[in-house]
């Protein structure tokens, strides 16, 4: 039986059935906070103890994921081309935009952080916690950062960004629905692009937009940044 | 699948540059760039990547669930530094938001004389 539970095909099978399921569950309940990744983490860890099969196992029959979550990244090449293509014209406050968001985001998390007491290997897994989790296990890993951690700090990051961020927008006082939307995907990467699309469709396209951009800019900045950091 | 292909060998591509500068960019974020540039130069037709990007771009959550498993191994040095992460995770995210919302939105308005 333990041999059957610990086979590839029954954790993959058991990975995208739970991620299904949580899809299901999500659309039913409309709450951010159940989001259907969230209970797919959950539910396979709680599996996984159950039936007391280590991470290594896990890791090793799931490795086709991670296979496609690589060849994701380089499909954001193709996001990017879309909305850069959709935007011809204002791609300098977009740049710029972009840039700064960037620098701020890696700069704050990492002083706020360091202030807190966090070891550098803490650090390096928080850095990219603005960009989508795809580019953001990409840069933290090969930096020496724990991967699980950029992963599920990152998607709590989107999940809050999405939930408050139109909150904090107004609070700051920005009001144009293109900014709004630049703004959501800068912050909260997919998570945001997909409550910005709900909010219309400017600002769905910007924040596309703002998610593929910051990814790139992060990834070629945060190598350099990093050693002189922390 | 053509699109497929592209994607394949664009991220081999980038992971060979990648291999070449000494590693600082992974492979993968080069191979995005080089699509990018491929679809921007028309090399490659958008249509034929359409359909494989839109499939992998719409399944990325499952694909970082293998990741987000790795907290029960994590876990311990989640809640050593659980203040750390939460506080700065927030701010940040503040940070981010405001900064960019109203430098886009500040930039935007001389664009568009109207508004």
């Amino acid at each position: 039986m333990k041999t059957l539970l610990e086979s590839d095909l029954f954790l993959l099978t058991l990975t995208v059935g739970i991620y299904c399921l949580g899809g299901m569950i999500y659309r039913r309940m409309r709450t951010t906070l159940l989001h259907p990744v969230l209970l797919t983490f959950l539910a396979i860890i709680v599996f996984l103890k159950t039936a007391d099969i280590d991470y290594a196992r896990y890791r090793e029959a799931t490795s086709v994921l991670d296979f496609a979550l690589g060849m994701s990244v380089v499909a954001l090449g193709y996001l990017l081309y879309e909305q850069v293509e959709r935007l011809r014209g204002s791609l300098l406050p977009v740049c710029i935009s972009t840039l700064a968001g960037c620098l701020a985001g890696i700069v704050s998390v990492v002083y706020i952080a360091s202030a807190f007491g966090a070891e550098r290997t803490i650090l390096t897994s928080i850095a990219p916690k603005s960009v989508t989790v795809p580019i953001a296990v990409s840069v933290s890993g090969p930096l020496g950062g724990i991967v699980s951690i950029t992963s599920v700090v990152v998607f709590c990051v989107g999940i809050f960004g999405s939930i408050f961020g139109e909150w904090i927008l107004r609070r700051c006082g920005v009001t144009d629905p293109e900014a709004r939307g630049f703004a959501l995907g800068s912050a909260a990467h997919g998570i945001g692009t997909a409550r910005a699309i709900e909010l219309g469709a400017a600002e769905g396209a910007l924040s596309g937009l703002a998610m593929a951009l910051m990814g790139l800019a992060t990834a070629l900045l945060l190598p350099f940044l990093e050693k002189y950091l922390y | 699948m053509t699109g497929i292909f592209w994607i394949l060998l664009f991220w081999l591509i980038g992971n060979g540059l990648s291999r070449l500068t000494g590693g600082v960019v992974s492979g993968n974020v080069i191979g995005m760039m080089l699509l990018f540039g491929a679809l921007c130069l028309r090399w490659v037709k958008a249509e034929t990547v359409r359909p494989a990007a839109r499939f992998l771009l719409g399944a990325m959550a499952l694909f970082f669930v293998p990741y987000g498993v790795g907290l029960m191994d994590s876990f311990g040095v989640i809640v050593e530094n659980l203040w750390a992460i939460v506080v700065s995770g927030i701010l940040s995210t503040a940070i981010v938001l405001g900064l960019c919302g109203r430098i886009f939105q500040r930039l935007n308005r001389h664009k568009k004389p109207t508004a």
